[in-house]
Order: structure tokens, then C-alpha cells, then sequence
């Protein structure tokens, strides 16, 4: 049996469809079978609410008279960017207060317009014949603007890896604090309700497709961008009329130590036409697989620790190698079954008709990493080859010495096989001067935990260690543990003359 | 019942805490410290029934004591019931009851502050402390 776009938007309209929660139709088809659900259930409703970066909306101002031609943008000093025309804007969700850092930004701009608060625009330009004006400074309520159309580049991913940390220290990430040790595991999405999860192959989610969007009747444009869905990791770019949002369903966050983001509602009605509808829409959140990355390694290609689904994630505890590690929910499961709600009675009352796709989405592509044509500073490049190093079996005196004629601060210890065991600093052994104990010996006093780099290490993250652990040095190693040099703050100093030209 | 210590060293190294344990044989359990050379504040969890006992004992000693309420509060007009918090709370104050609300429970809480910082949409803080 197979049903008709036009057979379920007639039921609708006569009030006799039967539109269902994605969280509902397992248990439905449980009872009914397949068939049975199929001649049921008409359409089913999906929502997610969580962190959506990639977002943001075009906003026109209208011009001023004399008129401006806005080149440099700020709305609450927040830039905007004013490449296109006149008067028209693009305001990110993530673009950071010139003034106030991390505890504003773009996703509140636009959660203070939807709010009904009003908003300082600023602008420069450098004035022209047609547009003469040079500076302008006023206040706008989003009713001002003729237009604030929210159109999110990548929204709404079809599933999203969990994250833990595997390094001794905390993280602080988009994916919220991560303790060390690997004593927390964060994740984001809604699971089952998902939308793009009870459309994995995109026969009914495509360009044109009506969606509920922060509250407002929207529209999904088409995938998204960074779409991916050969490995399960699609996403959509949608839009809809910020003027009709609600900030029950669009929120402002800030990640510590990340910066800032948007918190978006999304949900998405998906008609049920055939068996294959019927199945995926009975996906239940056991059958949604993520990994567990671990963000301590700081590479493109993070490792996975363990695979885990969905309803693991949401039990509250998972078991990462033999210990119960807590989760934390990022995005809200609550709000999410609430949206799928909404977009449930809105397709009853006819806000959102079911339509197929009028731009199909491409179910089969992935998303390819940046191709680099410039590689960036490794440790080998500005790295201390020269290396003084001491034995551990070394007298104290003898390691106060080198450290004289070295000119260094940092003397990497090594043991007879000549490989790094700790470190001692000119403060260590100041340290055992005024306090002379039974220590006598470089073992005795060295510093055996030693944060260390390798050559082949992008400088960016071996600056980051430097700062991380407040340190101002670090001995690069290879594979087999021997000091093949040095980075120092100093010798950061090359990068000036030879890389940031 | 939890009660904050506050103490000036001024007066020489008393081992304050120490001393009111060994005069009233209450256990007392120590959840965070802050001292420094001249002064100190500990907050500390007792049996309730043993508030008034070891008030009165810590007060002889020279400490100032109150107790602790209200620790943390919730702005649920800004909560969005993500549970960022849940995972990164020593002290599991923070769960979901059945229909994914966060719920708190205060009493647990050791005011590290943590879950203040680390709130994405700044429902947390502080209520009635310094």
C-alpha cells in the first residue's frame, strides 16, 4: 500500500489526518505492524532544540536620509557584515561583542530583537555620490527593520558524536566542560525525534519543505552546509521570518571558554507515504550510534573512545573502560518533544502542509576537509636543536652549571639509555639552595610529569600546551623518547620574521 | 546541615575544626576550604541534630558560623533544561526528573561554582552569598 501527498493533505483538511511524535511511532508500529501504521499514521513530527552555530539572518535596515551606503556594521557592537548592497546585513550567531568579549555576541542581537528590546546600529562608510553620508548611529526595534530573515547555513545535524577527555586537565569546549580523565561525556541532539534521523535518505526532507523554526513557519532551503550524510552526518539550511520568532524557541548561550552561540528550535513534519517512511520514522534512540571523541587530541581526525547510542547517552551514565562516566545533555530533550508538539498541531491546523521536496537533497555526499596549500609553522621549524641535557644520576652542582653556560632556564633530564625522564628549572634548583634536604642528586629534585612536543607538531598547539600548563618550555621528542630539541618562548620569536609576514 | 566557618588566624594556628571534633565527638565533614595566613573560611556538614552543639563550640573558639541556605538558584525563565550542568556537578545536585525538567537538589551543593561558570545560558548563581 502507498499513499498520496494530496491523500493526506485532503485528510488534514477535513480533520481527519493522523499526525503522530516521532517519540510515538515506535510503540505505534510495535502494535500495528508496519502496514497497520502505514494505513494510520499520515504524518509524523520531528524536533530538536540545541547549540547551532551556523546561524544567522539578513537584515534590512532601510536607507537614512542623506543616505549611507553601511560598509562597517555593529548592532550592540557586534559586527555585522555590510558587504552586500546598502542597507542589508548578515548578522552570525557566533561573531563576538567588539566590547564585550564572550558574554555577548551575535546570538544575542538577535535574542534581544526577538525579545522586543531595542538594538544600537552603528555604521561607517566612506561615502560616495550616490551616498554621501559617512557615519550613522541610531536605535531600532526589530519592528524598524523591513526585513530580518533568519537563514541558518547548518542546522538541524542528523546526529552528533559525543565528546569526552582523555587528558589530565579540563577542556573547555563547544561541546561544554570536559573534566579530565575522561570524568564527564557530553553530546547533543534529540535522538529519536530528530528530523533528519527519521529521514536518513532524504525522500521527504528537501528545499521547499515547510519547517517550524524558532518559534515561526518556515521553510528547510536545502542541505546544509558541511552536509555529510554517507556517514550519517547530514544537515540543512533553513529559513524563516525572524519577526514571527518566539525566544521560547531561540536562545542565546555562551560555551565558557568557546564564545558564543544560538540555541535554535527546529522541527520538521515528515508525511508518511510508503513502508520505508513507516520504518524509519520507527527508529528509536537504540538505534542511534555516535562516538565518543575524545577532544584531548587536538588533530582534525580526533579518536573515537567507544561507540554509544543514543539511549545510553540518555540513561545519564555510560561505561568508558570499565568506570561509569556521567553524561550531560547539551542540547534539551524537553523542549525538543515540546517543538515536535507544535509542529503536531500546526499540521493539523493547516500552518505546515506536507509538500514533496521541491529541491531534492543529495543522500549520498561527504563533506571533504579544507585542501591547505600553505602548511603553517611545525615545531621543527623554530625549534632549539641544540640541546644541553643532564643525567638523572648527575649531581645537583653539575645541573647549576650547565644551566649557567647553557644560557637556559629548562634542562631536560635523561637516564643512561638517553631517554627523557624529567625536567629541572633554574627554579628547582634555587629551590634545593635555600632549602638544602636529603637531595642531591638531578632525580631528586627534577620535575618527573613532563609536558613535551614532537617536530612534526603544529606550533599553534604546541603554544597552546606553553599556555595551558603555564610553562616556557617544552623538550621535542621523537618516537623512542630522546630530546631532539627545544621549544622555548624565544624561540616563538622567529615566527615573526619568517612566517607572519 | 551545612555551616559556614569563618575564622581570623590572627590569634595564632588553632586547629579550630579539629578541636570542636575532639570536644564533641561530632564528625564533622570538611567539603571545601579557603585559608590563608591570616584568615579562613571552611564550610562544613554536620548532623543536624548536632548544629546547635557545634555552633555554640565553634563560636567559644572565636568563629564566626552561619548556616548555609539557598546555595544555588535556578532562573527558570533562562533554563532551557539542557543539563550542561548534570555531568560536571561534584556533588550531583543536578537531574532530570521524568519529563526531562532539571531538577535541583540544593542541600548536596558545596558551592564550588562550577555549574555558575559553565551554564550556557546563565540560569545559575549565586543566592544570598558573597
Amino acid at each position: 500500500m502507498e499513499k498520496t501527498i494530496s491523500l493526506i493533505r485532503e485528510r488534514i483538511r477535513d480533520g481527519n489526518a493522523r499526525v503522530v511524535t516521532a517519540e510515538e511511532m515506535p510503540a505505534i508500529v510495535a502494535e500495528l505492524g508496519e502496514e497497520g501504521a502505514l494505513r494510520e499514521v499520515d504524518v509524523v513530527t520531528t524536533g530538536t532544540f540545541g547549540a547551532m552555530c551556523s546561524s544567522g539572518a539578513f537584515l534590512n535596515f532601510g536607507h537614512a536620509d542623506p543616505p549611507i551606503k553601511m560598509e562597517k556594521i555593529w548592532l550592540n557592537d557586534v559586527e555585522a557584515y555590510g558587504g552586500i548592497a546598502a542597507v542589508d546585513a548578515y548578522i552570525g550567531a557566533t561573531q563576538k561583542s567588539a566590547t564585550r568579549e564572550e558574554s555577548y555576541g551575535g546570538a544575542h542581537v538577535i535574542e534581544d530583537f526577538i525579545a522586543g528590546k531595542t538594538v544600537e546600529l552603528r555604521a561607517l562608510s566612506t561615502g560616495t555620490d550616490c551616498y554621501p553620508r559617512r557615519t550613522i548611529t541610531t536605535e531600532l526595534l526589530l519592528e524598524n527593520l523591513n526585513q530580518a530573515i533568519m537563514l541558518n547555513p547548518r542546522n538541524g545535524y542528523q546526529r552528533y558524536n559525543a565528546a569526552s577527555n582523555s587528558t589530565d586537565r579540563s577542556l573547555r569546549t563547544y561541546m561544554g566542560l570536559l573534566l579530565p580523565n575522561c570524568g564527564n561525556i557530553t553530546y547533543s541532539g534529540s535522538g529519536l525525534l530528530n528530523p533528519l534521523a527519521n529521514d536518513p535518505h532524504f525522500r521527504m526532507i528537501g528545499g521547499g519543505v515547510p519547517a517550524f523554526l524558532g518559534g515561526a513557519p518556515g521553510m528547510v532551503v536545502g542541505e546544509g552546509t558541511q552536509h555529510s550524510p554517507a556517514g550519517g552526518f547530514g544537515t540543512l539550511m533553513v529559513t524563516a521570518d525572524m519577526k514571527q520568532m518566539s525566544n521560547d524557541y531561540i536562545r542565546a548561550a555562551t560555551m565558557a571558554g568557546y564564545g558564543v552561540t544560538l540555541y535554535m528550535g527546529l522541527g520538521i513534519p515528515i508525511p508518511i507515504l510508503d513502508i520505508e517512511a513507516v520504518r524509519a520514522t520507527a527508529i528509536r534512540d537504540e538505534d542511534i550510534i555516535v562516538d565518543v571523541i575524545d577532544y584531548g587530541i587536538p588533530t582534525r581526525s580526533r579518536p573515537s573512545l567507544r561507540k554509544v547510542s543514543y539511549a545510553e547517552l540518555k540513561s545519564g551514565v555510560v561505561d568508558l573502560n570499565g568506570e561509569e562516566v556521567r553524561t550531560s545533555s547539551l542540547s534539551s530533550f524537553r523542549k525538543a518533544r515540546e517543538i515536535a508538539g507544535v509542529v503536531k498541531s500546526w499540521v493539523e491546523q493547516g500552518i505546515l502542509t506536507p509538500v514533496q521536496p521541491a529541491r531534492p537533497i543529495d543522500p549520498l555526499k561527504s563533506a571533504m576537509p579544507l585542501r591547505e596549500t600553505t602548511r603553517g609553522p611545525r615545531v621543527l621549524d623554530i625549534m632549539d636543536r641544540k640541546v644541553i641535557a643532564i643525567r638523572e644520576d648527575e649531581e645537583i652542582r653539575a645541573a647549576a652549571q650547565k644551566l649557567l653556560k647553557g644560557e637556559t632556564n629548562h634542562l631536560p633530564v635523561i637516564n643512561t639509555a638517553g631517554k627523557l625522564v624529567g625536567i629541572v628549572t633554574t627554579y628547582d634548583i634555587s629551590k634545593a639552595v635555600v632549602s638544602p634536604g636529603k637531595a642531591s642528586l638531578v632525580r631528586d629534585i627534577m620535575k618527573k610529569k613532563v609536558i613535551t612536543t614532537t617536530p612534526e607538531e603544529a606550533v599553534d598547539v604546541a603554544v597552546r600546551k606553553l599556555e595551558q600548563y603555564n610553562i616556557s618550555a617544552l623538550p621535542v621528542v621523537d618516537g623512542e623518547k630522546r630530546v631532539i630539541g627545544m621549544l622555548t618562548a624565544m624561540n616563538l620569536g622567529k615566527l615573526f620574521g619568517r612566517w607572519l609576514k | 546541615m551545612k555551616l559556614v566557618v569563618t575564622f581570623s588566624r590572627k590569634a595564632g594556628k588553632k586547629p579550630i575544626i579539629a578541636q570542636v571534633v575532639r570536644d564533641t565527638g561530632v564528625l564533622i565533614n570538611v567539603e571545601r576550604a579557603l585559608i590563608d595566613s591570616s584568615e579562613g573560611e571552611a564550610l562544613i556538614d554536620i548532623p543536624d541534630e548536632s548544629c546547635a552543639l557545634v555552633k555554640e563550640r565553634l563560636a567559644d573558639l572565636g568563629a564566626a558560623v552561619r548556616v548555609l541556605e539557598d546555595i544555588i538558584s535556578l532562573d527558570e525563565s533562562r533554563c532551557v533544561d539542557c543539563g550542561a550542568c548534570i555531568s560536571i556537578c561534584p556533588q550531583e545536585v543536578f537531574s532530570f526528573d521524568d519529563d526531562w525538567r532539571l531538577r535541583m537538589d540544593e542541600k548536596k551543593c558545596v558551592l564550588c561554582g562550577r555549574c555558575i561558570e559553565i551554564c550556557p545560558h546563565r540560569a545559575l548563581s549565586h543566592k544570598g552569598e558573597g
